[in-house]
């Protein structure tokens, strides 16, 4: 096997792990995520010195098990990845279809549109927008799912754009076929593999931002134990517990890396394109 | 080349009059900016004195207007928290981010291209794939998370560097590092595929035919080609790199805009929060307009498009 095939088999094994841990969450936490015990902060891993056999690794600053608070975390990461990936997939897709296959005036529209979404600050206005309405996992989703939009239009534009001049959509117009019918039925399925290599940078890309808008105070509100949060929450520790921040930070980067393995090993399989 | 400059210069006008307005909207997601600008403890007499002295009695029709005419004119407005133009307060802290940005791109310059030659030249041979994997495991990384663990260890364990602050030069290395990662991945993609397709042309066979050094080849004929294009994308970067930076200037303390940004934004300093996010757009639009120009300049075919 080549490397390539390796990697998104470790990748798909990762995104698939994480996904499971996210479903059976509640069946897999050996405590409480969110009970505090003010006597036992900050213990150390259980493989470390000075750790519990209960506690595999460690506990936060508020005593709270690590462990269980990291898989519950998995949840959040994962619905704010799909969650974002459906709202920004819809509003990609559609702006993109508009413009690559109606093309003229209503493709320059939309090539504006693209061009300003790009021109205006991500992260700063994210997070003012989660500021502003107050934060919660809804108004992160909805954020997120309104910003990161323009790599699925971008992509969707040139694919259709290339797709709407072959011989089958001819066949379709002489059929009788309406425009609508022609998007849906012809075009879509044509183009939805390079939507999927698509939607797994999204996914990642949106993982990523939430964990740093939660970082910064303003993605998910705590106590929930975005992974994201549990680092901002444990930075001030970091010096003399190192893993309260290393626990988190190594599960982020392990879940994008899987998600970005599994798209590069995807687009390999089913020739499609991200790069916009 | 004249109808390409002017109708690029019409769509950035465009693009940063949608930024006004969509900057301007923002601030005013939340309803009632008096309540917000008030707090909690505010009694309705102090929301009614708030909403006169900012002028929020007003229809949003004509603040709207207002906000618009003093933009244009360099009026960014005043800041509700240290009662001082917007446009002093970014003005100072301009140095600190255009420092960090430039660092980032120089470092992500220096790191990407010869890696991206490196991979070119062995195109297709496992060290290719594996350099490539590479950018995608750095891609991969939380760029705060990676701030902090830099800390840990070059600030902390090995006492090498600051570990926060810019009081001198070396406080800008581990920010400028984390900053580079993001830009990296990109420009030694762009690298690579370029110096892949100067190595397979003609100019670079008849070179070869010359007898010229690998070198020589290398550097001063395959490079100077796919040089452009990564330059080009460099300020597209930068771009991404400065509106970016609010997540590292935070994680490093730097009081750069980004911090600034971040700042008003917890504190409700809506003039702020509206003016850093146009400044930021209109920087973007200004490094894409450059990166356009250049290219056009570079590549005549892209003059008509």
């Amino acid at each position: 096997m080549s490397i390539r095939k390796i990697a998104a088999s470790i990748g798909a094994v990762i995104v698939l792990g994480v996904l499971l841990m996210a479903i059976f969450a509640p069946l897999l936490v050996p405590h409480d995520p969110f009970a505090q015990d003010l006597n036992l902060r900050l213990v150390p891993p259980s493989f470390m010195e000075g750790g519990r056999s209960d506690h595999f690794l460690g506990t936060d600053q508020l005593g709270r098990d690590y462990f269980s608070r990291l898989i519950y975390g998995s949840r959040i990461s994962m619905l704010i990845g799909l969650a974002t990936v459906i709202t920004s997939g819809l509003i990609g897709v559609t702006l993109g279809m508009l413009g690559g296959f109606i093309g003229g005036r209503v493709d320059m529209v939309v090539m504006f549109i693209i061009t300003c979404r790009l021109s205006i600050p991500l992260i700063l206005v994210a997070l003012a927008v989660v500021s502003l309405i107050g934060s919660s996992l809804t108004v992160v989703v909805m954020t997120l799912g309104l910003l990161l939009w323009e790599r699925f239009a971008v992509v969707t534009r040139t694919t259709v754009m290339q797709v709407r001049t072959l011989d089958y959509v001819a066949a379709a117009w002489a059929a009788g076929c309406s425009r609508t019918h022609i998007l849906l039925r012809e075009v879509l399925p044509n183009i939805v593999h390079h939507l999927v290599v698509v939607a797994t940078l999204e996914m990642a890309i949106a993982i990523l931002l939430e964990a740093a808008l939660s970082f910064l105070g303003l993605g998910v509100p705590p106590p929930l134990p975005s992974w994201g949060l549990m680092i901002s929450e444990a930075k001030d520790y970091m010096f003399f517990s190192p893993w309260v921040i290393m626990v988190p930070g190594v599960s982020l980067f392990v879940l994008v890396l899987g998600i970005n393995f599994l798209g590069d090993g995807l687009r390999d399989m089913l020739g499609a394109t991200r790069d916009a | 080349m004249l109808a390409f400059l002017l109708r690029r210069l019409l769509l950035a006008v465009l693009v940063t009059l949608t930024v006004l307005t969509v900057s301007f909207a923002l601030t005013r997601l939340s309803g009632d900016l008096a309540i917000a600008i008030a707090g909690p403890q505010a009694t309705q007499l102090d929301i009614e004195i708030i909403r006169k002295a900012y002028g929020l009695d007003r229809p949003v029709i004509v603040q709207f207007f207002d906000w618009v005419w003093s933009a244009a004119r360099g009026d960014l407005g005043r800041s509700y928290l240290y009662h001082e133009p917007v446009a002093n307060l970014i003005r100072a802290r301009l140095p600190v981010t255009m420092t960090l940005g430039l660092t980032g791109l120089l470092i992500a310059l220096s790191t990407a291209i010869p890696i991206g030659i490196f991979a070119a030249m062995r195109e297709g041979t496992v060290i290719d794939r594996a350099v490539m994997m590479v950018a995608v495991i750095g891609q991969a990384m939380p760029s705060f998370w990676l701030g902090l663990v830099l800390i840990i260890t070059f600030g902390l364990q090995l006492g090498w560097l600051p570990i926060s602050g810019v009081d001198s030069w070396d406080g800008y290395v581990l920010p400028g590092i984390v900053l580079a990662f993001s830009a990296i991945p990109a420009l030694m993609r762009l690298t690579r595929s370029g110096m892949v397709d100067a190595l397979a042309s003609d100019y670079i066979r008849t070179a070869r035919a010359k007898g010229l050094s690998r070198w020589s080849i290398v550097m001063k004929h395959a490079l100077r080609n796919a040089a452009m294009p990564v330059v080009a994308v460099a300020a597209v970067q930068l771009g991404f790199m400065l509106s970016g930076s609010i997540v590292i200037e935070s994680v490093f303390a730097l009081h750069g805009v980004g911090y600034l940004g971040w700042e008003s934004i917890s504190k409700n300093d809506f003039p702020v929060v509206q003016a850093v996010v146009l400044f930021l757009a209109v920087i973007y639009i200004l490094l894409t307009l450059l990166s356009d120009l250049l290219n056009a300049f570079l590549d005549p075919r892209l003059r008509t498009t």
